[in-house]
């Protein structure tokens, strides 16, 4: 039986909600609604140069007891993703930091082996790193050896709703890595939020699918419900698939025929 | 002339909580660096700013 108890740990963290909500491209004053709808513990935010034209401060609209999730969005090596996250830590958003480090600004794919690097760094500072990459076992390996606290891969190009283009190769980190996977990028719709939480992923990150859909706090309710449907359906374990042929699900004592 | 969020600044001899208040800044909601090396809170009012320094103000925005 599936209960409230149902919990995944980050850094010594426990949380119950499978959903860690972005916070990017939509308006500060849809955050409360959507972390309401999305049921979200966590939320991810960046980091840039302060502006005083704007006089609106995001954090002022994250409702008390979200954990921020800060990332290094911008860093193109190692040592830039270091000091975002120092400067993240700084600014009081406590010991996470989601590790994004791009080189290509055309499909901004992850440079997984930098990211290896900065979570190094960032481990032995404490730091709780949740290192966003490319699917690849050989690098996951090596993330758990640099001391992340979940891996974060990939399910097709970030921002583009395109869905599990990597499904095969999450699958293997599921079975083959034990930290949470949690699904960052590319997932455009629910349907593929409780596809990879059937397969066994810990978690899944969304932004983008919902801050271009139409009701913005609506997909957050739905992204919910179909993470959570998701994760029933993997604690359940799937029914079986028939290769051939066809297995009633009626009992045959017919009396029609008799 | 020092460089503040990339553009030319005139600062020097300012403490960093002067400029932040002069400029309008939330000083608890920013992140200060000099010259890469980070600016703890604490030391605000006595970090003096001098010419040639980078300086970056740093502050968090909505992302994924």
């Amino acid at each position: 039986m599936v209960t409230l108890e149902d919990k995944f740990t980050l850094g010594g963290h426990e949380f119950t909600s499978r959903f860690i909500l972005g916070s990017g491209k939509y308006s500060m004053r849809l955050i409360e609604a959507a972390v309401r709808d999305a049921g979200a513990q966590i939320i991810t935010l960046a980091v840039r140069r302060a502006n005083t034209r704007e006089h609106e401060n995001i954090i002022d609209y994250i409702p008390k007891g979200v954990t921020l999730l800060p990332n290094t969005s911008g860093a193109r090596n190692a040592s830039e993703a270091v000091r975002i996250a120092r400067l993240a830590r700084e600014l009081g958003c406590g010991n996470f930091v989601k590790i994004e480090i791009m080189r290509d600004s055309k499909y901004l794919l992850p440079d997984n082996s930098e990211t290896v690097k900065a979570t190094e760094i960032l481990a032995k500072e404490n730091f709780i790193v949740l290192p966003y990459m490319y699917p690849d076992l050989n690098i996951a390996r090596d993330l758990v050896n640099a001391g992340a606290a979940a891996v974060m891969p990939l399910a097709s190009p970030i921002g583009s709703n395109r869905g599990l283009a990597t499904r095969d190769f999450i699958q293997i980190l599921i079975d083959e890595i034990d930290l949470p996977i949690i699904v960052d990028a590319g997932i455009g719709r629910p349907s593929q939020a409780c596809e990879v939480m059937e397969m066994g992923a810990a978690a899944v990150m969304a932004n983008t699918a919902l801050a271009t859909a139409g009701d913005l706090p609506l997909m957050a309710a739905a992204f919910r419900q179909a993470i959570e449907a998701g994760r029933k359906a993997y604690l359940s374990g799937l029914g079986r698939v028939l290769s051939r042929g066809a297995a009633a699900s009626d009992p045959l004592t017919g009396f029609l025929h008799d | 002339m020092l460089k503040i969020n990339g553009k030319p600044a005139d600062a020097a001899g300012l403490t960093v909580a002067e400029y932040l208040a002069r400029e309008n800044f939330d000083a608890r909601k920013v992140a200060v660096e000099i010259n890469e090396e980070i600016v703890p809170k604490k030391n605000f009012a006595e970090v003096v700013l001098r010419d040639g320094d980078i300086v970056e103000i740093i502050g968090l925005m909505g992302g994924g």
